[in-house]
């Protein structure tokens, strides 16, 4: 019987870390100084960090939260949620829509807004996650229906065209903090990060998501609720989306449910899957999607640079993306493997002659 | 071909990737007879009947059929048809919400109008010649099922039909229901229709059938007259045991019967699989369901740990009335479930040798409570080695092992958890005997710890080496209970046959 190795550990890395080196490299033979970061004043006379590095640490914040739930949507109901944009947009609306309630805006006010937002945008998750865990439609399919009318319920929650907020504290959490040179989103990243890791560490999240994802029936049997797992990945996601939508929001202090966070979804699941993680659900790593995510703002923002039309650095991107799924693939995989095999054993073969 | 023959099977081949479902496969088929086709699970029977309508084409052998010169090609259901070969499947493929002429012409007629007054008319005068209760014009749903059978049967009668094929034809009838159908099939019969009967009810063979031709593991064993082929050995020959050649083992036997109260008991309990039964173990106890495949012991220690829907039954644990409703519950008292199908049930292929270990206990301690990763390590250590699983490490993924050490690594799952009930179903299917007699060894080990053993295994001599009370099921439900001097292969087979002592 052939034996089929699935990437374990270290090496299911290896795909998104050498596209990230590829990139770096590509960019520091171009430009030198691409990578250059530079301390400078801000607009309101802050220093802060700029440069091409910290724009798409920036960038990819939104991005990387939402690869971080869609990795569990993932491996637990082994398909994607493409709803993710349009939840974040309304998780957004619910942000400003409390922050333009009350007569000023403070910490307390950020705070509701936030909750209330999470609340939401977890009751939505949980909603997909019913769906798919309970009446067991396929996540893509279930997720269609949000992904559809996500913008509307968005669009109602505020009434009106784009509404904005005009607040200090707001551009400090889309922008810098007074003192901290590095861009709140990043900050914010860092955090959502850190609890995942905890909640790993701290609980069996990985283990019975992984389970659920391999083989529903035999969790069952091992007492794993695998319908409340299902559940819990999308609420979790919708947490994110919250974060990730309020994030998109703060940004420009206002919520354009049109545009917001537009396409967001496709990137984030092809984040998840230049991570090396399969989207047949099953075994993940989280810290490959988040990779991945960088690996994709990066290539956004080299083609910037390189001055590449807006409108056509999407043709340019899906080029890198073909290339870096086909490596990705297990056909190239097993060749690889192959070839590297062969390769040792002729190099043993020498030394023995 | 022989005078009287309908239809001739001659050395049938099938061969599936990695799996000879057929091989030399005979049956032969006579005008106005009721052929029983008997075998096993997995004996061929499905195989064979696919091959004769067309489902599947077979890779070797002859078909011959009455009145047609030359060995027939079956390509597809409807060529069949046209060789006058029908079946009526177990599922009732009809539409309910047709009418039963609609239902008994669809799509058998020719052209794309059809006089509802005329085929009304023709179905009013078929189902009364064979004596169905339905009306043309009455919707099929409002029957019941025993008539929607039977009005399937009447649509595949309809016309030149040689070889009719019922395939588990009363698995969803009751008793009446199937007389019913005995009746027309003793008709059409007298009509002259050849009757294959596919069927794993025993007595039903006895009560309808002419001859019977059995298979097993896709070969034949033999066509038999059934007056000539008592139950007993039927059931041998199912089985793949000549009654002669069964050694007697006898087992000194402990008898597990004491003052005390069970471990575990059951009265009454029911899953959506099985019918209700009483069952009771007592502490260090192995006992074990026997029966043939298929006949209901393996649903039954399912509805034990609650996996399959619970659907009624009391349990009590040590005298306790508890509720066991998902497997969780069961967990939570001390079960433990070796599942049959370790590929479907059992492993979680992709994850490490140490995390399918760690799985169950770590269920048990419970999400927010898991197991360091230093603890892991040396709990999937300690079973990796008491139990010899042969790996390369505690993190290859457990879908690399052979079938035997998969085995064990789901049995370390379960004694990691410290069970004092262990339900182990085919525990040593596919797998190599050397490992066998290990896990034999282990449950006699863990039984004088004091764990309680429910075993069941295809192989009754295993069954027989372990068990000291043997629970016997047929058909679904518990006909027999054997224990001591009762514990010998005749007994068990002659029990499975319903033959009593």
């Amino acid at each position: 019987m052939k034996k089929q190795k699935r990437p374990t550990g270290l090496t299911q890395l290896l795909v998104p870390l050498i596209a990230l080196l590829l990139l770096v490299l590509f960019n520091l033979i171009r430009d030198p100084s691409f990578f250059s970061v530079e301390m400078t004043a801000n607009n309101n006379g802050d220093p802060v960090l700029t440069g091409n590095l910290i724009s798409i640490l920036n960038g990819a914040s939104e991005m990387a939260i939402l690869a971080m739930g869609m990795t569990l949507v993932t491996a637990a109901s082994g398909g994607q949620d493409i709803s993710v944009g349009a939840l974040s947009t309304i998780a957004a609306s619910m942000f400003i829509k409390v922050l333009r309630g009350g007569a000023s805006i403070n910490a307390g006010t950020l705070l509701l807004g936030f909750l209330l937002s999470c609340l939401v945008a977890m009751a939505f998750g949980a909603f997909n996650g019913t769906l798919v865990a309970v009446f067991r439609i396929q996540p893509m399919i279930a997720t269609l229906i949000l992904y559809t009318c996500g913008r509307s319920i968005a669009y109602w929650i505020n009434g009106g065209a784009s509404p904005t907020v005009n607040s200090p504290l707001v551009s400090a959490l889309g922008g810098f903090i007074p003192g901290i040179p590095i861009p709140t989103p990043v900050l914010i990243v860092l955090g959502v990060g850190l609890l995942f890791a905890l909640a790993f560490r701290f609980t069996s999240l990985g283990l019975y998501m992984q389970t659920v994802g391999i083989n529903q029936g035999a969790a069952r049997l091992n007492g794993i609720n695998a319908v409340g797992m299902k559940l819990l990945a999308f609420i979790l996601l919708g947490a994110c989306c919250s974060v990730s939508g309020i994030i998109g929001a703060s940004r420009l202090s206002m919520v354009n449910h049109e545009q917001l966070m537009l396409d967001i979804e496709m990137d984030a699941i092809l984040a998840v899957a230049i991570g090396g993680n399969s989207l047949g659900g099953g075994k993940f790593r989280m810290t490959g999607s988040i990779i991945g995510a960088y690996v994709i703002q990066a290539l956004t923002t080299t083609l910037y640079a390189m001055k590449v039309a807006s409108t056509d650095i999407k043709a340019y991107k899906a080029l890198v993306i073909i290339l870096l799924v086909v490596i990705a693939s297990p056909v190239v995989k097993q060749k690889v493997a192959h070839l590297v095999g062969k390769m040792r054993s002729n190099a043993v073969g020498k030394e023995a002659a | 071909m022989e005078n009287g023959v309908v239809l001739s099977m001659r050395k049938i081949g099938k061969v599936f990737p990695g799996v000879r479902a057929l091989h030399n496969v005979d049956l032969t088929l006579r005008k106005g007879e009721i052929h029983a086709l008997m075998g096993e699970n997995g004996a061929g029977k499905s195989t064979l009947i696919k091959v004769l309508t067309g489902v599947y084409e077979k890779d070797a052998g002859e078909i011959h059929i009455d009145g047609e010169e030359g060995a027939i090609t079956i390509r597809s259901p409807q060529e069949a048809l046209s060789h006058g070969i029908s079946p009526v499947y177990q599922e009732i493929t009809l539409c309910p919400n047709l009418t039963v002429a609609e239902n008994m012409y669809i799509g058998r007629t020719r052209g794309l109008f059809v006089s509802q007054k005329e085929m009304e008319k023709k179905a009013g005068e078929l189902l009364a010649g064979l004596n169905i209760p339905a009306r043309p014009k009455q919707q099929l749903g409002s029957c019941s099922l025993a008539v929607q059978q039977m009005v399937a049967i009447a649509r595949a009668v309809d016309g030149d039909c040689k070889v009719l094929i019922l395939d588990e034809p009363t698995s969803s009838l009751d008793d009446k229901e199937v007389e019913m159908l005995f009746k027309l099939m003793r008709d059409l019969k007298a009509r002259g229709v050849g009757i294959l009967f596919v069927t794993h009810f025993l007595e039903q063979v006895y009560a309808v059938s002419d001859r019977i031709t059995v298979l097993r593991n896709g070969e034949l064993v033999g066509e038999y007259e059934v007056g000539k082929l008592p139950q007993v050995e039927l059931v041998a020959k199912m089985m793949g045991k000549e009654l002669e050649s069964l050694s007697v083992i006898k087992k000194e036997n402990p008898d597990g019967e004491k003052a005390s109260e069970p471990l575990y008991e059951a009265e009454g309990l029911s899953s959506s699989e099985s019918r209700p039964f009483d069952f009771h173990i007592f502490k260090g106890e192995v006992n074990g369901f026997t029966g043939l495949l298929g006949s209901g012991r393996s649903e039954s220690v399912r509805a034990i740990f609650g996996a399959d829907r619970v659907t009624g039954g009391k349990v009590r644990m040590n005298g306790r009335p508890v509720r066991i409703t998902k497997p969780y519950d069961a967990m939570r008292q001390g079960i433990a479930y070796l599942p049959e199908d370790r590929k479907r049930d059992g492993i979680i292929a992709d994850l490490s040798v140490r995390d399918n270990i760690l799985l169950a206990l770590q269920v048990m301690k419970g999400f927010f409570h898991p197991i360091s990763r230093a603890e892991a390590e040396k709990f999937a250590d300690e079973y990796i080695k008491a139990l010899e699983i042969k790996t390369a490490s505690q993190d290859t993924p457990v879908k690399s092992l052979s079938g035997g050490n998969q085995q064990k690594v789901i049995l370390a799952r379960w004694l990691l958890t410290h069970p004092r009930y262990l339900i182990l179903d085919e525990p040593t299917r596919g797998i190599d005997v050397g490992t066998k007699t290990e896990i034999q060894r282990l449950v006699l080990k863990l039984a004088e710890e004091g764990i309680s053993v429910t075993f069941i295994s295809s192989e009754i001599e295993e069954m027989l080496r372990t068990c000291s009370r043997l629970i016997v099921m047929r058909d679904r439900n518990i006909v027999g209970e054997l224990r001591g001097s009762e514990l010998t292969q005749e007994h068990v087979m002659h029990t499975i046959a319903g033959g009593g002592n």
